[in-house]
């Protein structure tokens, strides 16, 4: 048994090296069947943005730097949207729960997000998030070309910085 | 070595790719992952109870993970290597090992997936099926079978699967558990019908039904120094219905399931039929949120395998409606659902304060209220003589709309959060909980915990990248543990560099040598989707929940360490 997921996993891994070598593709976004805010089937392949930036953040309710993160954005949210064509989809990983009250949390809040509900986790993974905050960055064709997780007070500045650069279409990979 | 037959097919899909005549198949593919290490170093403590014996000289432990994913357009497979050596201490020993529990095919034509070997999946609210996942609490049921999702129409989706559910690493074999099945149906009436498609009213409909099997005919108890032979059923369904009408601003849900008789450890094997009703109303617009929820679970514990006590094998999921807590003294006394019987409410305002008006000031002011009321539901005995609850028989009766006479749990707070300026930002906080810690925590006699605790939390900002955080949490209580202080220093600087101190002193324990601190120092670094984070300190006892399930985690002294990431 232990033997087989060795070796499963070497070859995995050796067959995907070259995948990656020959073609270099950045990651599309998967395809996931979650729900909206309001609790109606929306699959992942139509988040989009007309072409623009999109800021993907996983978040709950329960998560105190979730929410100073989404709040910190909140108050700089318009003048970002002015300035780089970006939208924030906010993807609530809560539960049932809690999951029906997402929606009245970000109105109550009076963020001006697009929010999806991802109540068995689906969707996280994925996308391999293992800790909330975990925000991505998506350009206009799909690609998810960043992320970072956790957050503290100012790292929403690194956050615009790439996204900036993301919409004149600038390499922002820091690898 | 015995290989399954699911291993050799995703041996063979995953060879495939690396043998040159199939560089087609190659050219498209990806490979994603995320892992994480989670290490311990435990030292004795006298005064926490923690000595060479009960270490056992398993001073380093840990637990990991490795997930991978492969996908190649509408193909994908995945797996995930799990390693416990041994266990983190209050995980449960029988994870103990190293493996793959979790791997998987799936394949996805335009209306139909197909899934071959683990998966997680809910239906409508999860009251009768549910499987996930959750590493911090060391719990994954997830099942390893078939699944397949149909979207025959517009607005209609199909589910149905079949399989076992994972128990730590023990195989299925010799029907040591049972093997469980559910269809599920669910109906956008928008999307089917044209003429409600610009309908205000939006309406989902959906309906479930899962059965498990379990080959166990009989079962020997001893009441009374008599020896009875119970029949036990070998199928055990449940079914459940579910609505969901959205209307502008309002939002209606409710699901209610059945149960068939399924006496088990759970309920002291009683033959008697379980329910449940989950419903909740909410309203919000532009700076104001309001939710009020219902609920009443009556012998609804519903396990592929009846002997099963604790918190593996669960096929449903019965989600406490009460708030979960975040600030570490709020979660001294958090709530667990009851299976055999509650009944509950719970309502939540969520209000900002404009920005720019008298009490809004510059930035607006937030103002969270929260109310839950939980308690026991009413149980009348089946016959005279008869106490409730008896084993081998019908257990009770109980009037739907009736409450019990014992409170579980109780909670009022208000949370108000306000930016000052640029510089200052200030979250407080008042919780006051009723805890009925002889039913939750199963501490016979134990009389109700009534606790108040207050919480201040102040960020400044000393430039736009460095921050300061200050925490102070007081909780007072004349039972249990007594008085409780709190005081957390955090220093930030954006996006990388992470410093904490802390210091929980448990000033009030009615025991002097327990009157503990436990202090902890805490260091993360992050850069991109990788983090790694250094602490050391003491844990206290207590109760670590998340979504819904807890688990217990014993007192600890010593370093830790995580490192996360994702490619």
């Amino acid at each position: 048994m232990k033997k087989a997921g060795i070796i499963l996993i070497l070859f995995f891994l050796a067959s995907t090296l070259i995948a990656q070598t020959e073609d270099k593709k950045a990651r599309k976004l998967p395809s996931v069947d979650i729900k909206t805010a309001n609790g109606k089937p929306f699959n992942t392949l139509d988040i989009s943005n007309d072409g623009n930036p999109i800021i993907l953040s996983f978040w709950a309710i329960w998560c105190k730097p979730c929410i100073n993160e989404l709040s910190a954005i909140a108050d700089v949210y318009e003048d970002w949207q002015d300035e780089t064509g970006v939208k924030l989809v906010a993807v609530s990983i809560d539960d049932v729960r809690s999951s029906s009250k997402v929606m009245p949390f970000v109105n109550g809040n009076d963020w001006d997000y697009e929010v999806f509900l991802d109540p068995n986790g689906d969707f996280k993974r994925a996308m391999n998030v293992n800790m909330i905050p975990h925000t991505f960055l998506v350009d206009g064709n799909g690609n998810i070309v960043w992320s970072h997780t956790s957050f503290s007070e100012g790292s929403e500045l690194q956050l615009i910085e790439k996204v900036r650069k993301l919409a004149k279409g600038e390499d922002i990979s820091d690898h | 070595m015995k290989t399954s037959p699911f291993r050799s097919l995703l041996l063979i899909i995953f060879l495939l790719p690396s043998t040159s005549f199939a560089q087609n198949f190659l050219s498209g593919g990806q490979v994603h992952g995320n892992f994480q290490f989670d290490g311990a170093y435990y030292a004795t403590d006298s005064k926490l109870g923690i000595t060479d014996s009960t270490l056992d000289g398993k001073i380093f432990r840990m637990n990991g993970f490795g997930n991978l994913i492969y996908t190649n357009g509408k193909f994908e497979a995945g797996l995930r290597f799990e390693a416990y050596l041994p266990p983190l201490a209050g995980f449960d020993q029988q994870y103990d090992g190293v493996g793959i529990p979790y791997f998987y095919i799936k394949y996805k034509w335009d209306n139909l997936e197909l899934t071959a070997g683990n998966f997680y999946e809910q239906f409508g609210n999860g009251i009768i099926m549910r499987s996930y996942e959750e590493w911090q609490l060391g719990y994954d049921n997830s099942i390893r079978g078939f699944r397949a999702k149909f979207q025959p129409l517009d607005g209609i989706t199909l589910i149905g699967l079949i399989g076992t559910q994972r128990y730590y690493w023990e195989p299925y074999k010799d029907a040591n558990r049972g093997i469980v099945k559910g269809f599920d149906a669910e109906f956008f009436l928008n999307e089917m019908f044209k003429g409600m498609k610009d309908s205000k009213t939006i309406i989902i409909l959906g309906g479930s039904f899962v059965s498990n099997y379990e080959k166990v005919k009989t079962k020997n108890i001893t009441r009374d120094t008599t020896i009875y032979q119970y029949k036990l059923p070998n199928n055990v369904a449940a079914y459940a219905g579910r609505m969901n009408i959205i209307h502008g601003n309002f939002n209606f849900a409710a699901e209610y399931a059945y149960k068939i008789n399924n006496p088990s450890a759970m309920n002291n094997y009683i033959y008697k039929n379980g329910e449940v009703l989950f419903t909740t109303l909410s309203y919000s617009r532009k700076g104001l949120g309001i939710t009020l929820s219902g609920k009443r679970i009556d012998n609804m514990s519903y396990k592929s395998k009846s002997s099963e006590l604790g918190n593996m094998l669960d096929i449903n999921y019965l989600p406490p409606l009460t708030k979960q807590h975040t600030y570490s003294l709020a979660t001294l006394y958090p709530y667990a659902t009851q299976p055999n019987g509650e009944m509950g409410i719970q309502g939540q305002v969520m209000y900002t304060i404009p920005k720019k008006s008298k009490l809004g000031g510059k930035y607006g002011t937030k103002i969270e209220l929260n109310y839950s009321n939980i308690y026991s539901i009413d149980k009348q005995p089946v016959a005279p003589e008869i106490p409730v609850d008896s084993t081998g028989t019908k257990g009770y009766k109980s009037d739907f709309f009736k409450l019990g006479g014992d409170k579980y749990f109780e909670d009022f707070d208000i949370v108000l959060t306000k930016k000052i300026n640029k510089k200052w930002k200030v979250i407080l906080s008042y919780i006051y909980q009723v805890y009925n810690i002889d039913v939750i925590e199963g501490h016979a006699g134990e009389p109700k915990v009534y606790a108040n605790t207050g919480i201040a939390d102040i960020t400044y900002k000393i430039t736009p990248t460095k921050s300061l955080r200050l925490e102070y949490q007081q909780l007072f209580t004349r039972q249990d543990r007594g008085n409780w202080v709190m005081g957390l220093l955090e220093f930030n600087i954006a996006p990388k560099w992470f410093f904490t101190v802390m210091d929980e002193y448990n000033y009030g324990n009615p025991d002097k040598d327990k009157q503990i601190h436990y202090y902890n120092a805490n260091f993360a670094y992050v850069k991109g989707p990788t983090r790694i984070s250094l602490g050391y300190g003491k844990q206290r006892k207590g109760l670590l929940c998340v979504g819904g399930v807890c688990r217990p985690v014993p007192a600890s002294n010593g370093f830790t360490i995580t490192i996360s990431s994702q490619f």
